[in-house]
């Protein structure tokens, strides 16, 4: 009884006072239970795939929008677990629960080894130079047919449960698992000093920090959380061909880090379970099914006009003000801050705020 | 097979110029990475196709025309897309990302998928050094050895190009030196993707049209513009001949090389890359900090 007071008590001083984090629980509530209530396989397999994706997603916002290594390249390392998992899985026999990580892992060697190739490389020259590394890993597989299986992939994987509803959970708990994790470390002392390798490098390291080594860890980590869902990916459709290592799955991940706004990690997610659905949705259509890819880019084209820092801080500035001192968040109806006591909305005369702050 | 080296080579390496010298002026001068760049060079072969076998236009009005139509495009695109969200380097990357994929599915829905053979401009081939190239091969060349002079002689020999190189040197200096910084990132987007819109009319009827062809020469373009340097228009030509020739020796040379010569090309890139960050001819990393 005293832990359920406890738990309530939390509850409601740590999430219910903020509406971002009321939403984020109401999320994790309803992927847990969606597939108790309503667990028609085709949802199963779209919510599954959009949870493989947003591992990829928020993996990519960790080293794009905190390092500011914007990575062009980013389904490298996708691919390189879909095919690092298959090819042990299936030449050695081993069960799938096992060769998931081991995808995991040759993506964070991947990683490892596009960190250090591109330490020396910033801004755009590093984004142009990172869409080659899959692309020259996507011209080997094809001059190499009988190992990669060239055009058609690796195909006849097992799965890693037998039930539609087994494989949802196994996406659906890896997926807040991974996305959680990154974003505790994004929220770390680590994500601070990423933070400031983003915002100036020369600063950071004058400042005693070690950025290569930096760099060169975020490359790995984000490389094996990639790796992680194209391994999870490559098992739940039982292949893993060239389209994981394509440019456009590279500018797909780009699309929904921007579209969900940089830098925040649950941004990306959020706009790869808005835009994955709704692009398999609008496929279902026969009317629509062409113009489904026409669709998708007007809405993000349109979203992004309005939004230009991405959809959710918009989202969250509507919801939320931050206390002009003590900088911590408050919901939209408060006027003063939850914890400090500071007045939310200063009482600005009309003339001044047409002036503006100066 | 040495002349069929050179040629393919230098045939390559104009269209690549072409199209690299547009991406790295539209870089220099607006900063913006035009991931559509390629993507103008589609809609301009396919309305050299339209205009061609649609209408029975002559093969210099169609060319002429389709230029002409997809610059004026490309500034309505760059007013209406790009302008608004100028001041978020993501947002227009993702615009300019989100702008390919509209026209690509635009052609795919427009003329479906397969491919469109676009009847050659010219017939017969000419004969040097004992190699034979089609006169269509040799057009190409010429277009693109007239249009990198032509943009020489604007950029070096006009005030308007004295104002384009201001511009891209230092964008605040050039707009506090009474410079319309922004009519002139608009006449270097319109100049930028003539280029492209040439090297697609000219290339049409010597490879196939279809709406993916964009893909690849964009990846060959930015992997030129990397190698010679962002921003640097010298850096661009010669990289575009390195990795047009590069191309040509890895698939007349190397088995299995058609699959390979993205491969190498990008390799030869990344090695740059490693002794270079800047490139070849790019500056070293300037204000950017």
């Amino acid at each position: 009884m005293y832990l359920l007071r406890r738990a309530w008590a939390e509850l409601k001083n740590e999430i219910f006072v903020l509406p971002s984090r009321t939403l984020v629980l109401a999320w994790v509530v309803a992927l847990l239970a969606l597939p108790l209530v309503y667990g028609d396989p085709y949802v199963m397999r779209i919510l599954t795939m959009t949870c493989i994706f947003a591992i990829f997603a928020a993996s990519w916002d960790l080293l794009a929008g905190y390092t500011g290594q914007v990575n062009f390249g980013h389904a490298l390392f996708f691919g390189a677990g879909a095919y690092a998992s298959a090819l042990l899985s299936l030449k050695l026999g081993l069960s799938p629960w096992a060769t998931i990580w081991a995808g995991a892992a040759v993506a964070l060697l991947f990683g490892f080894l596009v960190g250090y190739l591109c330490l020396r490389l910033r801004g755009s020259y590093l984004s142009l130079a990172t869409l080659a590394f899959p692309l020259i890993a996507l011209g080997l597989l094809f001059a190499f047919p009988d190992f990669s299986g060239g055009e058609l992939g690796i195909s006849g994987l097992r799965r890693l449960a037998t039930t539609p509803m087994g494989n949802y959970y196994v996406a659906a708990v890896s997926m807040l698992a991974v996305v959680f994790g990154l974003w505790l470390l994004a929220d770390s002392k680590f994500g601070i000093v990423l933070h400031a390798i983003r915002d100036d490098e020369l600063a950071a390291r004058a400042s005693g920090i070690n950025t290569l080594r930096y760099k060169m860890t975020v490359f790995a980590i984000a490389g094996a959380a990639a790796g992680f869902a194209g391994a999870l990916f490559a098992h739940y459709i039982r292949v893993a061909g060239p389209s994981t290592l394509e440019v456009a799955l590279s500018f797909q991940v780009v699309i929904w880090g921007v579209f969900g706004g940089l830098a925040t990690i649950y941004g990306p997610v959020v706009a790869v379970f808005l835009l994955y659905p709704l692009t398999e949705w609008l496929g279902s259509f026969r009317a629509f099914g062409e113009l489904r890819l026409l669709i998708f880019a007007i809405i993000v084209l349109l979203v992004l006009l309005f939004m230009p820092r991405g959809l959710t801080p918009w989202v969250r500035d509507r919801i939320e003000t931050q206390c002009p001192r003590c900088k911590q968040r408050n919901g939209f109806w408060k006027r003063i801050c939850r914890l400090c006591g500071a007045a939310l909305q200063a009482e600005v005369p009309r003339a001044q705020r047409l002036v503006g702050h100066q | 097979m040495l002349q069929d080296i050179l040629v393919t080579g230098l045939v390559n390496g104009g269209v690549y110029a072409l199209l690299a010298i547009g991406f790295s002026l539209i870089f220099g001068v607006a900063r913006i990475v035009n991931i559509a760049h390629t993507a103008f060079y589609m809609l301009a072969a396919y309305c050299f196709y339209t205009l061609l076998t649609k209408t029975g236009l002559g093969f210099v009005l169609s060319a002429l025309i389709s230029v002409g139509g997809v610059t004026v495009f490309s500034v309505l695109c760059y007013r209406l897309v790009i302008e608004p969200v100028r001041e978020h380097e993501a947002a227009v990357l993702i615009a300019t990302i989100a702008l390919a994929l509209i026209f690509q599915e635009l052609m795919l829905f427009t003329f479906g998928g397969h491919f469109l053979g676009i009847p050659s401009t010219l017939e017969g081939a000419v004969r040097v050094l004992g190699v034979s190239i089609p006169y269509q091969r040799l057009l190409i060349l010429v277009v693109a050895a007239a249009m990198l002079t032509l943009v020489w002689f604007v950029l070096y020999r006009t005030r308007l190009g004295l104002a384009i190189r201001a511009t891209a040197n230092d964008l605040e200096v050039a707009n506090l030196m009474g410079m319309n910084v922004h009519r002139v990132a608009m006449i270097s987007v319109a100049i930028s993707v003539a280029l492209a819109a040439v090297a697609g009319v000219v290339v049409a009827p010597v490879f196939v049209v279809d709406p993916f062809m964009w893909l690849a020469p964009l990846v060959t373009m930015l992997a030129i513009v990397v190698l010679g340097g962002l921003g640097s228009l010298k850096g661009s030509l010669i990289g575009a001949l390195i990795i047009g020739y590069v191309e040509a020796i890895t698939v007349f040379v190397l088995p299995a090389g058609a699959y390979l010569k993205g491969a190498v090309a990008l390799l030869i890139m990344v090695a740059v890359l490693l002794a270079r960050p800047e490139g070849l001819f790019g500056v070293a990393f300037e204000e950017e900090r």
